[in-house]
């Protein structure tokens, strides 16, 4: 069967999309499946460092589209995962410089040899996003659960809707599940329906996230940590398993003894 | 719950409780591309024309804006200024 084209986008800069398809990709190869990530973000190129790819990058998307070598050539194998490949953006080039027609060209041809493209968008609403966009055949919204970035989101799923692009499924990325008990966040659900889309995952805020973008580890190489087991569970629910949705709260004194005993806890 | 009430209620109502009061309003008029300013300028112009065939009272006149599941309206509320012993109906 053809690669599902699955599409990250979220309007507003910052709310984790980059992190969202790094950690995505790596899960789904992780769980055995075939997976190309696409950095549709040209001029600002990021995936490559997310994903500890920097140093093995010769061609960009902008060389195949223009023809100055094979798609085959620009692909970048993972180093932990033989199933996973990086198809790196121009960082020297503006977004203009690949239309939807390409990149819908550069999918089809990429669909025979994977099970999953997953393809990062820029932020923003304009031809970037278009261009991010057009192979879709399903869209991920990522957002955080604060006024702007739902706001933006909402902008998102409706030009989606205009398009009939879809299905569409909300990551709520960055949850911070103390403030929510104290009623200083939005609660998922007042998200859920605020946006009326389909949930498909929640993602806790986790210092462990920032410090795999350090290293270029993406956090979902692991299930040590709660943003790497949401986002296993995300990547299970994309290929239509039925995950329940984890319990963000905080390990109170004695779940945290239980998980130094038993650190694979759950 | 309206905005309001969460401020004339006696407990103050959370910070996460002002966000999702925001964003309703936000998203509804994103949505329906109607701003607060759109509303005021027609109210002035349904005054301006109502008012050259019918007597209206232009203080008491509301353009409101709400957004239901499946239907957003505009609502204009236009008073009459009735003439002594000419009660309408």
């Amino acid at each position: 069967m053809p690669a599902r084209a699955v599409t990250i986008t979220s309007g507003k800069g910052g709310v984790g999309k980059t992190t969202v398809t790094a950690n995505l990709g790596t899960a789904l190869a992780a769980q055995g499946q075939r997976v190309v990530i696409i950095d549709a973000d040209i001029g600002l190129r990021n995936l490559d460092v997310m994903m500890g790819l920097e140093n093995r990058i010769v061609y960009d998307l902008v060389d195949v589209v223009e023809g100055r070598c094979r798609l085959r050539q620009a692909l970048v194998r993972d180093k932990r995962l033989p199933e996973l490949y990086l198809l790196p953006a121009a960082q020297t080039r503006d977004k203009t410089a690949v239309n939807p027609e390409q990149m819908v060209q550069v999918c089809d041809e990429l669909r025979e040899g994977a099970d999953f493209l997953l393809i990062d968008s820029p932020a923003g609403i304009e031809q970037g996003f278009r261009v991010a966009v057009a192979p879709a055949d399903e869209v991920l919204i990522v957002t955080n659960p604060e006024v702007a970035a739902v706001r933006d989101a909402d902008r998102v799923i409706g030009l989606l809707e205009a398009e009939e692009k879809g299905p569409l499924h909300l990551i709520l990325n960055r949850v911070k599940p103390e403030m929510v008990r104290r009623g200083d966040m939005l609660e998922t659900n007042a998200v859920l329906e605020l946006l009326a889309i389909q949930l498909i995952g929640v993602v806790p805020e986790d210092e462990a996230v920032l410090a795999a973008a350090n290293t270029g580890r993406p956090v979902a190489l692991s299930d040590n940590s709660m943003a790497g087991r949401a986002f296993h569970n995300i990547a299970h629910r994309l290929r239509g398993e039925e995950v329940p949705f984890l319990p963000l709260r905080e390990p109170g004194l004695l779940g945290r003894l239980r998980r130094l005993v038993r650190p694979e806890g759950e | 719950m309206k905005i309001q009430d969460l401020f004339h209620g006696r407990r103050q109502p959370s910070s996460g409780e002002i966000a999702r009061e925001r964003l309703r309003l936000v998203l509804a008029y994103d949505r329906a591309q109607i701003s607060p300013g759109l509303l005021d300028t027609l109210k002035d112009e349904i005054i301006a024309v109502i008012s050259r065939h019918v007597a209206i009272d232009p203080e008491g006149v509301e353009v409101t804006f709400t957004e239901g599941p499946r239907l957003s309206r505009l609502t204009a509320n236009i008073p009459l200024r009735t003439q002594r012993g000419q009660r309408p109906r």
